[in-house]
C-alpha cells in the first residue's frame, strides 16, 4: 500500500521532487565545487542528464541535439561548479539556467543576455540557512501542483516550450494583457505559498 | 542608486523562462545588473524553472553520454585557465576596456565601456539612435535613444510589450519621472507620452517585441514640444 501523508491532496501535486531518500543536491553540487570530485559529478550526473534531456526536448529540439545540448550542459556544471552559490539558489535552480542558456544559445546562435553571475560571489549571505534554498524548491512543488490550471498552463507554455508572451496570446487565443495577468498571479501566488508555508 | 521603477513580474518570469526575444532579455539583463531587488526577484522565477525541471520525468540517456563527458573532463586543461577562455569568448573584444557606472555590464557586450563613444545617428534633430545587434528571429529590436532635453517623444501605443531603461538623465510621462536605472515596462494598453526633464541628454535603451510598430514610433519622435 502506498504511503499518503494524511490531509494532502495527492492527485493536485505534481511531480514530488525531492523524495526523502534523496542526497541533497545543493549540497553535493557545493561539495563538488570545493573537491572537484568525479563520484560526486557522476551522482549528479545520472540524477541531472536524464531531466535536462527531456527539458530540451520539450523545446522542441530533436533528440540528438538534446543530447548534445545536455553534455554541454553537464560539462558547464563542471567548469563553472566554482561558481555555484547554494545560499542563492537551489542546484536544480543553477542547472535549470545552465542548460536554459545551452539551449538559448544553441537557437539563437547568439548569447543569452544575463545579469551577471559574478554578484552571486559578492555578497555572502551567512543569515540564510543552507537547507533553505532545497526545502524550499520542494515547497514551490506542492505549491504549484495547487495552482489553477490556467495558471500552471501558462508557466508550462513560458518554461517548457519558450513560448513568448505574444505567442502564448496566439496560441490560447487570449489577449495580451491577460497572458500577462496569468503569470502575474501565478508567480505571486507561488511566492506567497512559498513563504507563508515556512 | 534609488530606482523606483522595476520590472513587471510578468516580464520576470519571461526573462528566467528564456522565453523572451534577444532585444528584451538585454534591457532586463540589464536593468537586474543594476537593481539588487530585482536580482532578488528573478532567482525566485529562476527557482521555478528549477522546480518545473526536478518534476520533469527523465528521458533515458545513453551509456555513452556519460562516458564520453567524463573524457571530456580528463582531457581539460586547467579550470582556472578554461574560466579565462569563457571570461574571453563572454566580453569579446571589450574584456580589457574599462566600463563607465552608466553602462551596464550586459550591454558593454555590444557596445563597449562608455556610451560617449557609441556610434550615434541623428533621426531629427535633438533625437539620436544607436541599434544594437540583437538578432531577433522573433522580431523586436532594441536601440539605444538619446534626446536632448525638453524632447517628448509624440503619445503612442504599441503591439507588444516595450521596455526602456533610463542610462542617463531623466523623464517624465503619465506613469511619473523616471530616472538612471529605472525602467518603463509597459504593456500595449499604456499611452504614454515621455518628456526629457532633466539638464543633460536622455540616453535610454528601449526594446519592443512587436518589429514594426517600433519604427512607427520613431518616426514620431517629434521636435520640441511647445506651449510647455
Ligand atoms: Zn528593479
Amino acid at each position: 500500500m502506498e504511503n499518503k501523508t494524511p490531509g494532502e491532496d495527492v492527485e493536485n501535486i505534481i511531480a514530488m521532487p525531492t523524495k526523502q531518500a534523496d542526497p541533497n543536491w545543493s549540497d553535493m553540487l557545493a561539495e563538488l565545487a570545493e573537491t572537484k570530485s568525479k563520484t560526486i559529478y557522476v551522482q549528479l550526473f545520472r540524477h541531472f542528464a536524464p531531466k535536462i534531456k527531456s527539458y530540451i526536448i520539450r523545446l522542441g529540439l530533436v533528440e540528438s541535439t538534446a543530447d548534445e545540448l545536455m553534455q554541454e550542459t553537464m560539462l558547464a556544471v563542471w567548469r563553472k561548479a566554482h561558481m555555484y552559490n547554494r545560499t542563492k539558489a537551489a542546484a536544480s535552480t543553477w542547472i535549470f539556467t545552465l542548460a536554459r542558456n545551452q539551449s538559448i544559445d544553441w537557437m539563437r546562435k547568439q548569447k543569452y543576455p544575463e545579469y551577471g553571475l559574478e554578484e552571486w560571489h559578492e555578497e555572502p549571505d551567512d543569515e540564510v540557512d543552507h537547507c533553505e534554498q532545497v526545502v524550499t524548491s520542494d515547497r514551490m512543488a506542492k505549491a504549484l501542483g495547487k495552482l489553477p490550471e490556467k495558471q500552471s498552463q501558462v508557466l508550462y507554455m513560458s518554461y517548457f516550450e519558450g513560448r513568448s508572451h505574444a505567442e502564448i496570446s496566439d496560441r490560447l487565443g487570449i489577449p495580451l494583457g491577460s497572458v500577462k495577468s496569468r503569470i502575474r498571479l501565478a508567480s505571486e501566488k507561488l511566492r506567497m505559498l512559498w513563504r507563508d508555508d515556512v | 542608486m534609488n530606482i523606483k521603477h522595476h520590472l513587471d513580474e510578468a516580464t520576470l518570469v519571461s526573462y528566467s523562462a528564456g522565453s523572451m526575444s534577444q532585444s528584451m532579455a538585454l534591457v532586463v539583463a540589464c536593468h537586474i545588473s543594476m537593481c539588487p531587488s530585482c536580482r532578488n526577484r528573478v532567482q525566485e522565477s529562476e527557482a521555478i524553472g528549477g522546480m518545473l525541471l526536478e518534476s520533469l520525468t527523465p528521458e533515458s540517456i545513453s551509456d555513452d553520454a556519460l562516458d564520453q563527458v567524463l573524457a571530456c573532463i580528463d582531457n581539460e586543461p586547467d579550470i582556472e585557465l578554461e574560466a579565462m577562455v569563457e571570461e574571453t569568448n563572454f566580453s569579446q573584444s571589450f574584456k580589457h576596456e574599462s566600463i563607465d557606472s552608466d553602462v551596464p555590464k550586459p550591454l558593454a557586450d555590444y557596445i563597449g565601456g562608455s556610451l560617449d563613444k557609441v556610434d550615434w545617428k541623428m533621426i531629427v534633430p535633438g533625437v539620436y539612435c544607436h541599434d544594437l545587434p540583437c538578432k531577433s528571429e522573433r522580431g523586436g529590436v532594441s536601440r539605444l535613444l538619446k534626446i536632448s532635453p525638453g524632447k517628448a517623444m509624440l503619445p503612442h501605443s504599441h503591439d507588444g510589450n516595450e521596455l526602456t531603461l533610463i542610462l542617463r538623465g531623466s523623464f517624465s510621462d503619465e506613469m511619473g519621472r523616471f530616472t538612471a536605472g529605472d525602467i518603463a515596462d509597459l504593456d500595449s494598453e499604456i499611452e504614454h507620452q515621455p518628456l526629457v526633464d532633466s539638464d543633460e541628454d536622455c540616453i535610454c535603451l528601449i526594446a519592443t517585441d512587436a518589429p514594426l510598430k517600433f519604427s512607427t514610433l520613431l518616426g514620431k519622435i517629434v521636435q520640441p514640444i511647445t506651449g510647455f
